[in-house]
């Protein structure tokens, strides 16, 4: 059966131009940086090669660049080290409600650990509104983390507003730039942030290897792992050499075709929400239909289930995610939506497509070749419809976390 | 994660609809967790006659809800009243453990809809 890839914010393919070099790392250049000796040495090139191209990518200096395991380890080191070395200066932290789970449950774990922390709420399409932000800051606050672009809904913050309002009152300010690094322009001075997280799975690198920026003179300090003085005592453990290379190599590329991928990929995805809009009733964009990731297409398909859909599709050769409780693994449909003001039934029936480098504007075509009938197949053995969906809810409970109702818009 | 009964079952669901004349009609779950079971029986002389189901929810929801109708068809009320969700789950080969509680209602379903049915006949 021929496949169509669409759940490239999950991971994506390893380029190969990414592998060639990896590949030559694993059997070549395999020495140890730390090592003394000729293999050491070429090593320690590799990685500070890698550790250049990862600053160029992003406009900051090399030695501003700490390699780590991916975007997890990142947020949680970013946030956990501003929180510790600063907790004599203030205790208090913001983020908002449709963060990554790696720094949400951070932030919430430093919440049971002394400190007090403000979770913001956002917009019908996933914004943070800048006033918020501003009339949150306290004198008591150190630390302000909110993501560039949202995985779920594609939906691009005005981190370079936001991130001034931090810096007007001297607070620190992190950003998780996973999803938009290779999509849009991710420039840390352009932003005005103080951290910036970089996946490399998500731009055609391996698993299992990141990048932390971490800009010079920010009171800033490892807090989780402890070992070795590598990364200059910022990050211990033995490089991960072959995927440092592998990162190094994606985020030149990644910036290399930002002039033309995300033009082709925006194409694609405009051609597919208009499709999915336009032929299939009961069906809404989640996110902003402007501000959002050139390669995200997110809905929620009212009346069912965001699982049997998938398992429908991937049948058919298509793979896509859905924020469905079913596919969390948790009863709860997804926080973002949730926070989004989308009613629980509408959350669990939703579907995200994510475009990647290997997708055509055809694979368009076929999908709707497939899912209007996957979509009433489904409707046809559901209890809900029209008439009784929402009357079988009391309230609107969704309205409580935030500020603008989906139902009224 | 799925056995291939269960994809069976969800590919090609059993009594899906809704009986018009029904006597007996319960459904449990709802909207805000992700899973509906809607069962509609017609049932003559203590035997279900006929049964069919609508459900909205997961994979294993679905094919639960199938699996339920096929179990209960031709069985007499006091037969239906012993079937259990983990009956269900064992004749489909098994759920994954995340599944167990949250889709696998549809003996529930039956038993409300068999307790609708008690109420009537009163």
């Amino acid at each position: 059966m021929e496949r169509v890839y669409f759940d490239h914010s999950a991971t994506t393919p390893v380029r190969p131009e990414v592998a060639e070099a990896m590949h030559k790392s694993l059997t070549e250049v395999f020495g140890n940086p730390t090592s003394m000796h000729y293999f050491g040495k070429l090593a320690r090139e590799a990685v500070e090669e890698a550790r250049t191209q990862v600053a160029q990518s992003i406009g900051a200096q090399a030695n501003e660049i700490v390699f780590t395991s991916g975007g997890t380890e990142s947020d949680n080191m970013a946030v956990h080290g501003v929180a510790m070395i600063n907790k004599n200066r203030g205790n208090h932290i913001i983020t908002s409600a449709v963060e990554h789970h790696a720094v949400l449950n951070t932030v919430k774990a430093l919440g049971k650990q002394g400190f007090t922390i403000t979770i913001l709420p956002v917009d019908k399409y996933g914004l943070v509104a800048v006033e918020d932000l501003a009339s949150a800051i306290t004198d008591k606050t150190i630390l302000v983390s909110l993501m560039h672009a949202n995985n779920e809904m594609g939906t691009i913050q005005p981190i370079k507003e936001l991130a001034a309002v931090a810096k007007s009152k001297g607070i620190t300010f992190h950003t998780d730039a996973v999803q938009s690094m290779g999509k849009i322009p991710v420039d840390v001075n352009e932003l005005g942030v103080d951290l910036l997280t970089i996946s490399g799975h998500k731009i055609y690198a391996p698993k299992g290897i990141g990048a932390l920026y971490i800009r010079k003179g920010v009171r800033w300090r490892q807090s989780l792992m402890h070992g070795g003085a590598q990364e200059k005592l910022r990050r211990a453990g033995t490089e991960n050499v072959p995927g440092i290379v592998a990162l190094g190599k994606a985020c030149e590329l990644a910036v290399r075709d930002l002039d033309s991928e995300p033009a082709y990929l925006m194409g694609i995805r405009d051609k597919l929400i208009k499709a999915v809009l336009d032929s299939i009733p009961n069906t809404s964009l989640t996110g902003h239909p402007e501000k959002r990731l050139p390669n995200h297409a997110s809905f929620t398909f009212e009346f069912i289930e965001g699982e049997s859909m998938l398992l429908s599709l991937d049948m058919k050769g298509f793979a896509a995610s859905s924020g469905s409780a079913c596919t969390s693994g948790s009863l709860e449909p997804s926080h973002v939506l949730l926070a989004m003001g989308i009613p629980h039934e509408l959350a669990h029936g939703s579907i995200r497509i994510t475009l990647g480098r290997d997708n055509k504007p055809e694979d368009v075509d076929k999908f709707m070749a497939v899912m209007p009938a996957i979509v009433e197949r489904l409707r046809a053995m559901s209890p809900l419809n029209q008439e009784n969906e929402f009357a079988m809810e009391s309230d609107c409970v969704a309205c409580r976390s935030s500020d603008t109702c989906y139902r009224q818009a | 994660m799925y056995t291939e009964k269960v994809m069976d079952h969800f590919e090609n669901p059993r009594n899906v609809g809704e009986i018009t004349d029904a006597n007996g009609v319960g459904q449990v779950g709802n909207p805000t967790c992700g899973d509906i079971m809607k069962i509609y029986l017609k049932i003559e002389d203590n035997i279900i006659k006929d049964i069919k189901f609508k459900t909205f929810g997961c994979g294993a929801a679905i094919a639960t809800s199938s699996m339920v109708t096929e179990m209960a068809k031709g069985k007499t009320v006091e037969e239906a009243l012993q079937l259990s969700n983990k009956a269900v789950a064992e004749a489909l080969d098994g759920l994954p453990p995340k599944k167990m509680h949250c889709s696998n209602l549809a003996a529930d379903a039956l038993h409300a809809a068999i307790k609708d049915y008690q109420e009537k006949q009163k």
